[in-house]
């Protein structure tokens, strides 16, 4: 057993690495859609506009000013891009769910296509930032030390989240959306307002989360339909709107991604339906998922 | 039961003696167009013939999805995952034991049913958008798969060295005649369609997609009814990539893939959902902005299409079908009037 754990600790580690990445890129996700009720499929191009913000400032040599530069920037680009999407889905308030992830999803393929005119079609690499470039030794096993900072990140952000949301009453507002949007309307909360904050939180949060991704996945067109993919597999294991969910699910996903195809890379695949649908046979909602799921 | 198959039927004639009337004459444009389409190898040069073939096995694709989206109400984005197992598996077939046209066009509709029946099974227990991302995932795995089995689907580089389709051991080489197989089968398998949506079934399936728990009480099993939709849909996405592979010679990965899926579904939403000869024209756009505008647009068609997506979203919310039936609401009121001064 300790063996084993020996020789797969670096696909462990990678998994809560890509796990970390994940919740960051869910937590936005599920939030929107479970306060909101916006499915926002732009999430993976969001995603990708920050992957190739960190190369645009980072290929002549990664410095900590140009990294931090990007995350800043990244945000800014995300927040605006929250109101944007916030103001465009806003006349298809009272048309069907659907309506609202169709844009989504015609927005996306917009996104996509213009960096890829912008950058090319070709797979760019992004470094790390200096100090973090190196390997380091953990647990006897040299390790890249990027990547034990960004499970550190997701670390910290997570009980950020976790703490905003339970303890305080911007999280209270978010707990009283989820479980009953209009009833919060209806005690004098403008919706549209909040809508406009969480879409920028949530898709601030994917900008971000490309930055940090760049220097493990780098930037490459097609990679925002595979990050979509794992974090709307994350939000569905773990149940809509739910942080704990989020964080769960990640943890989850992320082992599978990388344990499973280090282990089993034949059937990775197959695992991660797997989970999937075991999941969802067992808890139709997700792991920590609303007893009521509102407007479905 | 009968009032919601009437309430939702869209051809339900007026009642009484000129129903049958109604009927036959509602049948003129489709042989006309059947007619135009037939003798379009004749008129066309064999480039536009080819891309009009292209047209016919995307807009077979859309119109399987759309027994889904618009008649069952279950948006899938993973339906290009059966139209991959089609193609995929006629192109084996075809180039490892016959290339017999029929022959390709059942295994391709046997691999996409069996496809959608085992993954079905999961997807339609969830509904909205659950659904949605479930096929997602169903999509990307299959996605996937057909490029970690290098040894079955040739990987990334994909599937080629596919030989002409032959029907009854002639080989088709010339575009024409390849068209009208792909005609042939476009037209049986749109009929196919157009009957379970005119069914007793399809009646069902659009009680479902309208008022779930009502079609329960009164009775039915929405698990087993979408179930077979979802099966129908998948062996004719399968014979839709079935067709392509005998066509175009050549299966990619990108096939299955997300954004395939993707513009079916423009192609549905485009059209008008629900209307079955609308997607078909929604596809025709797609393949043309896609394949004809794509090489002018140095391989950029996709923003275009998004940007159409876009717009499509915000202005048709039922597609083309939907303008052509707001002009008939129009003439409908407009006699309605004249009758009634």
């Amino acid at each position: 057993m300790i063996e084993w754990f020996d020789s797969n600790l670096v696909s462990i580690l990678n998994g809560f690495a890509i796990g970390s990445l994940l919740f960051i890129l869910a937590v936005g996700l599920s939030i929107v859609f479970g306060m909101m009720d916006v499915l926002n499929l732009a999430h993976g191009a969001l995603f990708l506009v920050g992957a190739y913000l960190a190369w645009s400032l980072l290929s002549d040599g990664a410095t900590w000013g140009g990294f931090l530069a990007a995350l800043g920037i990244a945000a800014l680009v995300g927040l605006l891009a929250g109101g944007v999407l916030s103001v465009m889905t806003e006349p298809l308030a009272r048309r069907p769910i659907l309506d609202q992830a169709l844009l989504t999803l015609g927005v996306s393929l917009v996104v996509a296509e213009v960096l890829s005119i912008v950058y090319g079609n070709d797979a760019l690499s992004v470094g790390a930032p200096p100090g973090l470039a190196e390997s380091v030794s953990f647990l006897g096993r040299s390790y890249p030390a990027y990547r034990l900072a960004l499970i550190g990140v997701g670390l910290v952000l997570a009980v950020v989240v976790y703490v905003v949301v339970e303890r305080t009453s911007v999280g209270a507002l978010v707990r009283a959306s989820v479980a009953d949007r209009e009833m919060v309307s209806a005690m004098g909360i403008d919706n549209r307002k909040v809508k406009v904050a969480v879409l920028g939180i949530g898709s601030m949060l994917a900008t971000v989360a490309g930055v940090l991704g760049a220097p493990v996945y780098g930037a490459r067109p097609g990679l925002d339909d595979t990050i979509l993919i794992l974090a709307l597999v994350v939000v569905v294991i773990g149940g809509l709107g739910s942080v704990k969910g989020a964080f769960i699910g990640a943890l989850v996903i992320g082992q599978v991604e990388s344990l499973g195809r280090a282990v089993l890379p034949d059937v990775a695949s197959f695992i991660l339906f797997g989970t999937l649908a075991l999941v969802l046979v067992l808890r139709p909602r997700g792991l920590f998922g609303p007893r009521k799921l509102a407007g479905t | 039961m009968e009032s919601i198959v009437a309430d939702t039927g869209a051809t339900g004639g007026r009642p009484g003696g000129g129903r049958r009337h109604a009927t036959l004459l509602r049948a003129v444009p489709a042989v006309v167009v059947l007619v135009l389409l037939a003798a379009a190898p004749f008129v066309l040069a064999p480039f536009a013939t080819t891309v009009l073939g292209r047209i016919l096995v995307f807009a077979l694709f859309a119109v399987s999805l759309d027994l889904l989206v618009g008649v069952t109400g279950l948006p899938s984005l993973g339906h290009a995952a059966y139209f991959g197992v089609g193609a995929y598996t006629a192109g084996i077939v075809a180039i490892d034991v016959t290339s017999e046209g029929v022959v390709l066009v059942l295994v391709a509709a046997l691999a996409g049913a069996v496809a959608a029946a085992a993954t079905g099974w999961l997807a339609v227990r969830s509904s909205g958008v659950f659904f949605l991302m479930l096929t997602l995932a169903v999509g990307e795995i299959v996605f996937q798969l057909t490029t970690t089995l290098d040894s079955v689907t040739g990987g990334s580089n994909g599937l080629y060295g596919i030989p002409a389709v032959r029907v009854g051991g002639t080989a088709l080489t010339l575009a024409g005649y390849v068209y009208w197989f792909v005609l042939a089968v476009f037209v049986l398998g749109f009929a196919a369609l157009w009957l379970v949506s005119r069914s007793p079934v399809g009646g069902v399936l659009r009680g479902i997609r309208d008022n779930e728990p009502r079609m329960r009480s009164l009775g039915y099993s929405p698990f087993r009814y979408k179930y077979v939709a979802f099966v129908i849909a998948g062996a004719l996405a399968g014979v839709a990539g079935g067709l392509f592979a005998l066509q175009v010679r050549l299966v990619t990965p990108s096939e299955a893939g997300f954004t395939t899926g993707a513009l079916a579904l423009l192609a549905v939403i485009l059209g008008g959902a629900g209307s079955l000869w609308g997607p078909v024209l929604g596809a025709a756009v797609v393949v043309l902005v896609r394949d004809a505008l794509g090489p002018t647009l140095e391989g950029h068609g996709p923003l275009v299409l998004g940007i159409v997506f876009v717009l499509a979203v915000y202005l048709l919310p039922r597609g083309f079908a939907g303008l052509a039936g707001i002009s008939a609401a129009v003439q409908r009121r407009r006699a309605a009037t004249r009758r009634t001064p």
